[in-house]
């Protein structure tokens, strides 16, 4: 869909900002282009668009070269936001979103119409905000309204320098949510910026991640996390990435079958006997439709007549579609340390422990040595 | 409505004080000028001031796009410095240099305040275009506008209002300086002042000084409006959405 072809980028005062830059952006892909400030990331970008000329090498879109397009044209073919969100403050937000729309000639009604059709995408209210001005605003919906505008003429390729950049951390979180489940229903091919890793790993299908104008490594957000290809990679990602490489993990990818489960009916001698001789201070118990109950504690059986009175709910469970992450808090908050992964009905799938989460970690540790 | 209380009252106290001048008739051994004189020089005071104002918003305001632009931004800065400097020559001087290389009369008057008008225009112009937020220009830009779309639809309306008060601001001292040109040329509200000073009658140069004033408090005003009308809504500082009697409206419908 996107395709740079050794593309490289040497300012009039001889700093060479981008270096035989290669990369394919297949289409519906959402590439998120990270490195540190001047690292040419949106240098880049902004070639993609013609907004700065190439100096060597060549863009092709859809195959086409976009040096032979005439470059108004290719950038209306190409939606464009940036950090500082850039809305003319003397238009409305309807005139706003209408721009390439109205540079595309469209009729005056298509236009409003598919600025409501947007304003409803990004969550605001057309009739409230449609003829606001952008003084009239707050920051998360002047960015909203970034958003919708770069939509405005449906283009299939998305350019965004840091869109999420300048608001509040809270609202920042939010808007990349709801832009997630905007991209799950329009599914563009979008070339994104940002310096920011968590956000890259959020956001993106697959990261570039450059340096000094090379592209270091070019790996979906798992890859980049568990096998860094250079110390630049290991650090950027910096030292937490274990911790957030568990972010891309979910329950059921590490949740292990209980070795044992005891039933709620069944008599407190038995399940001494089972807690005895596999060893464990707890275990989980389940009643007859195999519904979990919560934890029975070997102490607890002591002084308990039944199974019943012995049991402490559980404090919280998972889903099998729980991050790790996720999880990982439940286990730190859980008095048995283990955390269990029912389905929608509340059957017992499986169980996480620290010991199935170090097994994961240790898996990486291991492809680090490589 | 509140700005135009003080203006108005203003204005009028001044035509009266004309208007009072004139019904003397004779001072000491002086005849003072009718009524009728007194207009046809304020007239030819405005024709001169609004002239020389009309040939600097045609001059001024391209050059000053001309050197906002990157090209010749080289050009922009110490134009600007030079500007700022030419403003400081003594009006009384440039406007003898302007009668000397043209002779006095209308037109060596129009001349001389036309460099004045021209200064504020070109520096609010290249001031005006220069504010344009460079995060805006690069979303136009980006979107696909070519370079005249982004100048027409971009960078004029949002430097408009700098540029309409650049040109009130030298609208409005001209009226000032069209009277220093008057003493020259012998045209306009300037004459009656030099002649009321040569002869040392206080109540002809306030016959002079008085519509001038009322000229300059009433091109302000009107130069006011236009520069609210020309300021794009958004940029109005309280861009009130509804009226309040909409608002009062709204608030019946509601049932209240």
């Amino acid at each position: 869909m996107i395709r740079l072809e050794h593309v490289s980028k040497v300012f009039a005062d001889g700093t060479e900002a981008v270096k035989d830059l290669s990369l394919e952006i297949s289409e519906g892909e959402f590439c998120v282009f990270l490195g540190p400030s001047g690292c040419g990331k949106t240098t880049s970008l902004r070639m993609i668009n013609r907004l700065i000329p190439i100096t060597r090498g060549k863009i092709l879109i859809q195959g086409i070269d976009t040096q032979q397009r005439n470059v108004n044209e290719l950038r209306r073919d190409i939606g464009y936001a940036i950090q500082n969100i850039g809305l003319f403050p003397h238009l409305t937000v309807a005139q706003n979103i209408g721009t390439v729309p109205m540079l595309k000639h469209w009729p005056r009604e298509k236009r409003r119409a598919r600025a409501r059709e947007l304003l409803d995408l990004v969550g605001m209210p057309p009739d409230t905000f449609i003829d606001r001005y952008p003084s009239e605003l707050s920051g998360g919906q002047q960015q909203r309204v970034g958003v919708a505008r770069c939509l405005g003429a449906d283009p299939p390729i998305l350019l965004m320098d840091e869109p999420f950049g300048a608001i509040d951390p809270i609202t920042r979180t939010k808007l990349q949510g709801e832009f997630l489940k905007i991209q799950e229903r329009l599914q563009k091919t979008i070339a994104f910026v940002t310096h920011d890793i968590d956000e890259a790993i959020k956001m993106g299908d697959t990261i570039a991640l450059m340096k000094d104008g090379e592209l270091v490594q070019y790996a979906d957000p798992a890859t980049l996390l568990a096998e860094p290809k250079t110390r630049f990679v290991r650090d950027f990602v910096g030292a937490d990435r274990v911790l957030k490489g568990l972010r891309l993990l979910r329950a059921r990818d590490v949740m292990k079958d209980p070795k044992h489960i005891l039933r709620i009916d069944e008599s407190v001698s038995h399940a001494v006997e089972a807690l005895d001789t596999r060893r464990r201070q707890w275990l989980p118990a389940v009643d007859d439709a195999g519904r979990f109950r919560g934890w029975v504690e070997r102490e607890d059986l002591e002084s308990s007549e039944t199974l019943e009175d012995a049991l402490t709910p559980a404090v919280t469970t998972a889903s099998p579609r729980t991050p790790l992450n996720e999880a990982l808090s439940m286990m730190l908050a859980s008095a048995t340390g283990a955390v269990a992964v029912l389905d929608d009905d509340d059957k017992l799938l499986g169980l996480l422990s620290f010991g199935a989460i170090r097994d994961v970690l240790s898996a990486d540790d291991e492809s680090d040595q490589e | 409505m509140r700005h135009w209380v003080v203006p108005a009252i203003l204005l009028l106290a001044l035509l009266g004080l004309t208007v009072w001048m004139t019904r003397l008739e004779t001072v000491g051994i002086y005849r003072m000028p009718s009524l009728s004189e007194v207009m046809i020089a304020s007239f030819e005071h405005l024709q001169l001031v609004l002239a020389a104002e009309g040939l600097a918003i045609l001059i001024g305001v391209p050059i000053g796009f001309i050197v906002s632009r990157r090209a010749f931004r080289w050009i922009g800065t110490p134009l600007m410095a030079a500007v700022n400097v030419g403003q400081t020559i003594p009006t009384l001087a440039l406007l003898a240099i302007a009668s000397l290389a043209i002779g006095s009369g209308f037109q060596a008057a129009v001349v001389g305040l036309f460099i004045y008008a021209l200064l504020p225009i070109v520096r609010n112009t290249f001031a005006g275009i220069r504010s344009v937020d460079p995060a805006v220009k690069e979303a136009a830009q980006g979107m696909g506008m070519s370079r005249w779309q982004v100048t027409s639809r971009v960078e004029l309306p949002l430097a408009r209002p700098v540029i309409v008060a650049g040109v009130r601001t030298s609208t409005v001292v001209n009226v000032g300086t069209a009277a220093v040109a008057g003493m020259i040329g012998g045209v306009g509200l300037g004459s009656l002042i030099t002649t009321g000073l040569a002869v040392n009658v206080v109540q002809m140069v306030l016959q002079g000084a008085a519509p001038a004033a009322a000229l300059a408090i009433a091109l302000d005003a009107i130069l006011g409006q236009v520069e609210r009308w020309l300021t794009p809504r958004g940029l109005r500082k309280s861009a009130p959405r509804t009226s309040k009697r909409a608002l009062r409206r709204a608030a019946m419908a509601d049932g209240l």
